[in-house]
C-alpha cells in the first residue's frame, strides 16, 4: 500500500508479528512495536509512527500519544550512542552533578543534545537500579558503575571508536 | 433524598450525585475544570476540593475532591474552610504557572471558564517569575483555531473528542509540562463534532476560527434563541451577531434534544447569512440576465394584480418555516400549493408518516435515544443526515457499560472507572447500509446490502421476532439475522432507525413491521425516522397531500396552463432534472422567486425578492419527532430583506385575500396556521407571543453593560443611536430588560454573576442535565393526528438487470445542505459533485478516481466525476445529494454507466487553481 522508503522492514514486521501472537488485540503491542522500530533505526520518525499505527490498526494520534509519553522512545534522531545518565538521589549524593558537567565539557553537549559528529546523545534518567554502585550511567546497552572523570573519559573514547552498540 | 451538611447548613440533594454536582445544583459556587455535566468526573484537575468531616465532632476533616465524592445521607462538608479554599487557590496558581497573562488578546476572554474560576478561587497575584512553557500551534482545518499555550491540562478535550464522540485524531501527547493536545500532524479534525471543543475547552485553546478572524467578545454579541436549520433534528442554538454580521453559533441547552453539544454543520454552517450572494434588493431580471433593482411596492402591486387574473402556482420549501409555507398556501390556495419536495422524497416521507401511525412505537427524542439499549439502523446514514443523533447513539451503546457499573455500585458519573471496567463492551447496535458509515466502529453487526436487501433483512427480522421461523425468514437469514431479533427482544427499550435517506419505501415499511412486531410482544419500542431537511415533516403536514406534486406542476407547465409561478426559498435545480425545471420556468409567463441567496432558480426568475434568513426572522420548524420549535430574529439585516411570510402577506393584502387581510404580525399568521388544521393545533404554544413580558419587561438580546452603550458607531458619533423597537417578539434589541428565569425557548444567551462562560447554564437548570428552571413548552404533534398524504406516486422504473446499477442517495454533512454549504469554512470541506463506485464497478468501466462517467437514466445523461468507495456494494452507485447534477438522477433508479471520453480531470484543468492558500 505504502511503498515509501520508510516502510517497515521485513525484520521489523516479523518481530512485531511475534509480539502480536501473545496479544489480545493489535494495539496492545504498541510499546513493543515502537521499541522494535527504535532498535532498528535508533529513533521513531513521524512516518514510522504512521506505518506502525497503520499496521496495528490504530490512529497515528493514538500511537503518538504513547510514543511521546515515554522519554526513552526517541521521536527525534539521536547519536550512535545514547548516554543515559542517572541524576537521581544516590548518584547525586555521590557527586553526579560534577560528572555531568564533565561530560558537558568533554562532548560539548548538554541534556537532550547530540554531538555534532552524531556519536553521542545525553539523556538524564531518574534511576538505573544500581544505587549501590553510584554514580552510574548507561552507554548504549552497557551499564557503567562507580563513575569517575577518568572512567568516563575511557568509556566515551571506547564507545566513540566502537560505534553503535547492539 | 439524602440530607447533607455544607458549612453548617442542611440541604436535601438528589440521590446518586456527587458533591460538586450537588453544590452547583444548590446554587453554591465551587470551582471545577475536568468535570462536565455530560461527561462525568475523573478527578484529575483537583480544583473542586472540599473538606469532608467524619462526624459532627470531627473539626479537622479531610480534603476530598467534590466531583469524586458521592453524596451520602448525613455527610458533612465545607467549601469555605480555609484548608480547602487555599488548596483551590493554589491549584489555580499552579495552572497559571504556564498560562499566558494576555486575556485581552485571547478569543476566550469574557466567556472563559478559567477566568471565572480564577476569580472564584481568589487567586490574584502571580508569584512565578520564570519562563513559561510554550508550544507550537497546529492547523486543525478551516473551522477550529488552536492556541496550545492556553492549555491547563484538564483533559476535557480528549475526553469529549475520543471518549464521548468516538474521534481518533486528537490525543494527549507527551508528559509533565510538555503535555500537548493536538493531532499527530497538521490537518483538519475529522470528527463531525469537533466544534464542541470550542465550548468544552475551559480556556482559549480551541476557538471558533470564523469568530477569531472577525472577532467580537461575548458581551458585545447580540443573540436570540434559535433553531438550527441544518437538518431535521432541530438542535437549539444561540447565534450571535454584531455589525449586522452573524459571528458565531453556540449551543443552547435543551435537555431533550442537543443537551450540551451541536454538530459542526449546525455550529459552522450558518454564516452563509453574511454571504455576498445575498439577494441585494427586489429586482427584475431581464432576458439578457441583468438584474435591475425595482421599487418594491410597485413590484408587489404588479404581482398582486397578476394573481387575480391568472392561474397561479406556489412552490414552497422544506427548508423554511411553517408560517412562510402557510402564507404561500393561503395566497395561492391549497390546490395550487406544492411542497417543492421531489416525487421520490414525498413518497418516502408518506411512508414514514404511515409507519409512525401504524407501528404503535414511541418516537424518541435524542435524549430518549441515549437510553435505548438495542438499536437497529436500516439504511439511514445518520452521521450525515441527522448528525447530532449519531452522538446520541454513541451514548446509547454505553448503556451496557452503565449496567455493568451499576452492578459494582459505581455511579454513572464515575467516568474513568466505568470505562476501565467495561473496556469494549457495548449495548448491541446493528447497521444495514449499502456502504460503510461513521458508526461502523460501534456496531456489533454490519450488513452491507442494497436498499431492497435491507428491506428484506428488515422483514426477516420482523418475522423472527413474531416467531414465524419458517416462511419469510429462510434458514440462512435465521442465522444471520437471528442475533438482531434476539438482541431487540432482550432489550428493555429497543430502537429502530430508518428514514428517507435510504430512498426505498420498502425499507421504511420493513422498519415499521419490526416495530409492530416488538410492540406486539409488549416491548417499549422506539422508532426514529429521519427526514432530510429542517421542516420536511412540517410542510408535509401542512400540505396533507392536498396540493399538486412537483411532477404535476411540470405537466401543467408543459400544457402552458401556468401563468404565474411563485417559488419560495427553494432552488428547483436541486430538486428535479434540469431539463424539466428549465421547461417549467420558461413556460410560466411570470416567475417570482423569494430567496435568501442567489441561485440557479433566481437566475431564471422575472422578479427576485430578498428573503430573511433564519437568523433574521421568526419562524416555526417541525423536527423529525414532530416537535414544533420557534426561532427568533437575532438581528435586523442590513439588506432590504424581509421574512418571506411578510412579503407574501403583503401581496395577499394588496390582492384582498380574505384570510390574509387580518394578519398584522407573525403571531397572527402563526395562530391562523394553528387553527387551520387539527394536525397543527398547538404550534402557537411553542413559545410565548409578542406580548409576553416578565414584570412588564421584554427579554434583552444583549448582555448588560453598565455604560449602557454598544459604542458601535462611536467612530461617527458619541451619541448611542436608539435601538429599534421589536414589536414582533417578546425579545428586545437591547441590553435592558428581564434576565432572570425565563422560559427555555426565550433564553438568548447564558450568563450569571461570576459565571461568564457557557458553564453559567447550570444556574438556569434544576441539576446538571436537568430541566430549565424557567420551564419549557414542549409541543409535539401526536402520532394519531398525523395525516398522510394521499399522493399516488409512480414507482421509478428500476432496471435491475446486470448492466444497470442502482442509484443510491449519498448524503454528506458538508455539501448536501444548499445553504450551509455556502458558509465560509464549510465551503472548504464540501465534497464535490461525484458518483461513488465500488472498485469492481470502476474496473469494469475502466475508470479510476477523478475520471468521468456518463450516467444514462430516465432523465437522459449526466457526466459525473468518479470517486471510488471501497465499501460500496458493487451493484450500487452513490449519488451525492443536494448537487445540481445529482438532481438529474432519481435515487433508486437503474442507471447504465459508460466511461466518459471527453472528461477533463480536475487536476488537468489548472493546477494552480487548486493551490488555494490554507488559512492557518
Ligand atoms: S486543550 Fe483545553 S480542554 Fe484540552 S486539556 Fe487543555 S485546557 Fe483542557
Ligand atoms: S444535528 Fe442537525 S439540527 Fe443539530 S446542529 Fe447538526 S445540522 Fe443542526
Ligand atoms: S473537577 Fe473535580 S477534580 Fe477536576
Amino acid at each position: 500500500m505504502n511503498n515509501s522508503v520508510n516502510s517497515l522492514s521485513t525484520e521489523e514486521l516479523s518481530a512485531i508479528d511475534e509480539e502480536l501472537e501473545h496479544a489480545p488485540y493489535r494495539s496492545a503491542v504498541a510499546i513493543d512495536a515502537l521499541k522494535i522500530v527504535q532498535s532498528h533505526r535508533g529513533w521513531v520518525s513521524d512516518s514510522s509512527i504512521k506505518e506502525i499505527a497503520n499496521y496495528l490498526e490504530m490512529s497515528s494520534e493514538e500511537l503518538d500519544s504513547i510514543a511521546t509519553f515515554y522519554n526513552l522512545i526517541f521521536r527525534r534522531p539521536v547519536g550512535e550512542n545514547v548516554i543515559l545518565f542517572c541524576d537521581s538521589v544516590s548518584c547525586w549524593i555521590r557527586g553526579c552533578a560534577k560528572l555531568e558537567k564533565h561530560i558537558n565539557k568533554t562532548l560539548g553537549i548538554t541534556r537532550g543534545q547530540t554531538t555534532e559528529d552524531d556519536k553521542f546523545t545525553l539523556v538524564p534518567v531518574p534511576c538505573l537500579g544500581a544505587c549501590d554502585k553510584a554514580p552510574v550511567m548507561m552507554v548504549g546497552d552497557s551499564l557503567h558503575e562507580n563513575l569517575t572523570e577518568e572512567s568516563i573519559n575511557r568509556i566515551l573514547e571506547d564507545a566513540a571508536v566502537k560505534g553503535k552498540e547492539r | 433524598m439524602p440530607t447533607i451538611v455544607i458549612d453548617g447548613k442542611e440541604y436535601e440533594v438528589p440521590q446518586g450525585e456527587n458533591i460538586l454536582e450537588a453544590c452547583l445544583g444548590l446554587g453554591l459556587d465551587l470551582p471545577y475544570f475536568c468535570w462536565h455535566p455530560a461527561m462525568g468526573s475523573i478527578g484529575s484537575c483537583r480544583q473542586c476540593a472540599v473538606i469532608q468531616y467524619q462526624n459532627p465532632e470531627d473539626e479537622r476533616g479531610k480534603l476530598v475532591m467534590g466531583c469524586m465524592t458521592p453524596v451520602q445521607d448525613g455527610a458533612r462538608f465545607s467549601i469555605t474552610n480555609e484548608a480547602a479554599s487555599s488548596f483551590r487557590e493554589f491549584i489555580i496558581e499552579s495552572l497559571m504557572v504556564n498560562h499566558p497573562h494576555d486575556c485581552p488578546v485571547c478569543a476566550e476572554g469574557g466567556e472563559c471558564h478559567l477566568q471565572d474560576m480564577t476569580v472564584m478561587a481568589g487567586h490574584r497575584d502571580r508569584r512565578y517569575r520564570g519562563l513559561k512553557k510554550t508550544h507550537r500551534n497546529q492547523y486543525l482545518g478551516p473551522l477550529i483555531h488552536h492556541e496550545m499555550n492556553r492549555c491547563i491540562t484538564c483533559y476535557r478535550c480528549v475526553r469529549f473528542y475520543k471518549d464521548y464522540a468516538g474521534g481518533s485524531d486528537l490525543s494527549a501527547m507527551a508528559s509533565h509540562d510538555h503535555v500537548y493536545f493536538g493531532r499527530h500532524e497538521d490537518g483538519k479534525l475529522e470528527s463531525p463534532f469537533s466544534g464542541n471543543l470550542v465550548e468544552v475547552c475551559p480556556t482559549g485553546v480551541f476557538t471558533d476560527k470564523h469568530l477569531v478572524n472577525d472577532y467580537t467578545r461575548k458581551w458585545d454579541l447580540q443573540s436570540a434563541p434559535s433553531i438550527c436549520p441544518g437538518c431535521s433534528v432541530g438542535c437549539n442554538t444561540s447565534p450571535g451577531e454584531r455589525y449586522g454580521k452573524l459571528k458565531r453559533v453556540h449551543n443552547r441547552y435543551n435537555p431533550d434534544i442537543n443537551g450540551y453539544f451541536l454538530c459542526d454543520k449546525g455550529r459552522f454552517g450558518a454564516t452563509y447569512v453574511n454571504s455576498e450572494k445575498r439577494i441585494p434588493a427586489v429586482g427584475r431580471r431581464s432576458k439578457d440576465g441583468l438584474f435591475d433593482a425595482i421599487d418594491s411596492s410597485q413590484a408587489l402591486t404588479d404581482i398582486a394584480k397578476g394573481l387575480s387574473t391568472s392561474k397561479v402556482i406556489g412552490i414552497g420549501s422544506p427548508r423554511t418555516s411553517i408560517e412562510t409555507n402557510f402564507a404561500l398556501q393561503n395566497l395561492v390556495g391549497q390546490q395550487n400549493f406544492c411542497t417543492g419536495i421531489s416525487e421520490t422524497e414525498t413518497a418516502l416521507v408518506s411512508a414514514c408518516i404511515e409507519a409512525i401511525k401504524e407501528s404503535g412505537a414511541k418516537i424518541p427524542s435524542p435524549r430518549e435515544i441515549e437510553r435505548c439499549d438495542a438499536i437497529l439502523i436500516l439504511g439511514e446514514d445518520v452521521t450525515n443526515t441527522a448528525t447530532r443523533i449519531a452522538l446520541s447513539l454513541r451514548q446509547a451503546v454505553r448503556n451496557e457499560a452503565f449496567n455493568m457499573a451499576e452492578g459494582l455500585q459505581l455511579q454513572s458519573w464515575q467516568d474513568a472507572a466505568t470505562r476501565m471496567l467495561v473496556q469494549d463492551e457495548r449495548s448491541p447496535l446493528f447497521l444495514a447500509s449499502p456502504h460503510a458509515t461513521q458508526l461502523d466502529d460501534i456496531a456489533e453487526g454490519i450488513f452491507n446490502l442494497s436498499p431492497s436487501n435491507i428491506a428484506h433483512l428488515g422483514y426477516s427480522v420482523a418475522s423472527l421476532i413474531e416467531g414465524k421461523k419458517d416462511d419469510a425468514a429462510k434458514k440462512t437469514d435465521a442465522n444471520d439475522y437471528g442475533n438482531i431479533a434476539e438482541a431487540l427482544l432482550k432489550a428493555e427499550r429497543p430502537l429502530i432507525i430508518s428514514g428517507t435517506g435510504v430512498t426505498d419505501t420498502s425499507v421504511i415499511k420493513a422498519a415499521s413491521s419490526i416495530t409492530s412486531a416488538l410492540v406486539a410482544k409488549g416491548k417499549e419500542t422506539y422508532l426514529s425516522l429521519i427526514y432530510q431537511e429542517a421542516n420536511t415533516l412540517g410542510i408535509t403536514l401542512l400540505d396533507q397531500g392536498q396540493g399538486p406534486s412537483l411532477s404535476n406542476i411540470f405537466e401543467q407547465g408543459e400544457n402552458n396552463s401556468i401563468q404565474t409561478l411563485i417559488i419560495v426559498e427553494n432552488d428547483l435545480y436541486r430538486r428535479a432534472a434540469k431539463h424539466k425545471v428549465d421547461k417549467l420556468l420558461q413556460a410560466a409567463d411570470q416567475v417570482i422567486v423569494l430567496d435568501i441567496l442567489d441561485n440557479e432558480t433566481c437566475n431564471q426568475a422575472d422578479i427576485v425578492i430578498p428573503a430573511s434568513s433564519f437568523a433574521e426572522c421568526e419562524g416555526t420548524l417541525i423536527n423529525f419527532e414532530g416537535r414544533a420549535q420557534r426561532h427568533f430574529p437575532v438581528f435586523e439585516s442590513k439588506h432590504p430583506c424581509r421574512p418571506s411570510w411578510e412579503w407574501l402577506t403583503e401581496i395577499g393584502k394588496i390582492s384582498s385575500n380574505k384570510n390574509m387581510l387580518e394578519w398584522q404580525c407573525f403571531d397572527d399568521i402563526n395562530k391562523a396556521c394553528s387553527e387551520s388544521s387539527s394536525t397543527l393545533t398547538g404550534i402557537n404554544e411553542v413559545a410565548p407571543d409578542r406580548k409576553y413580558r416578565v414584570g412588564g419587561r421584554k427579554i434583552p438580546r444583549q448582555p448588560h453593560r453598565y455604560s449602557g452603550r454598544t459604542a458601535m458607531v462611536a467612530n461617527l458619533s458619541v451619541h448611542e443611536p436608539k435601538q429599534t423597537d421589536d414589536t414582533e417578539t417578546p425579545l428586545g434589541f437591547t441590553m435592558e430588560g428581564h434576565s432572570g428565569d425565563r422560559p427555555g425557548e426565550l433564553i438568548p444567551f447564558v450568563w450569571a454573576p461570576g459565571w461568564n462562560s457557557n458553564h453559567s447554564v447550570h444556574k438556569l437548570q434544576t441539576g446538571s442535565e436537568g430541566e430549565l428552571k424557567g420551564g419549557r413548552s414542549v409541543v409535539k404533534i401526536e402520532s394519531k393526528k398525523l395525516i398522510q398524504s394521499k399522493q399516488q406516486v409512480k414507482s421509478v422504473n428500476q432496471n435491475n438487470d446486470q448492466d444497470h446499477f442502482i442509484a443510491v442517495a449519498m448524503y454528506k454533512i458538508f455539501g448536501t445542505g444548499e445553504l450551509s454549504s455556502q458558509s465560509p469554512g464549510i465551503i472548504e470541506l464540501c465534497e464535490s459533485e461525484s458518483i461513488e463506485l465500488a472498485i469492481e464497478a470502476a474496473d469494469k468501466l475502466g475508470v479510476s478516481n477523478g475520471d468521468g462517467v456518463t450516467a444514462h437514466g430516465v432523465n437522459g445523461t449526466v457526466d459525473l466525476e468518479v470517486k471510488i468507495n471501497d465499501s460500496l456494494i458493487s451493484n450500487c452507485v452513490g449519488i451525492i445529494q443536494g448537487m445540481p447534477g445529482a438532481a438529474n438522477i432519481n435515487p433508486g433508479e437503474g442507471l447504465s454507466l459508460t466511461r466518459s471520453e471527453n472528461w477533463v480531470r480536475r487536476s488537468e484543468i489548472i493546477s494552480s487553481d487548486q493551490l488555494g492558500g490554507k488559512n492557518v
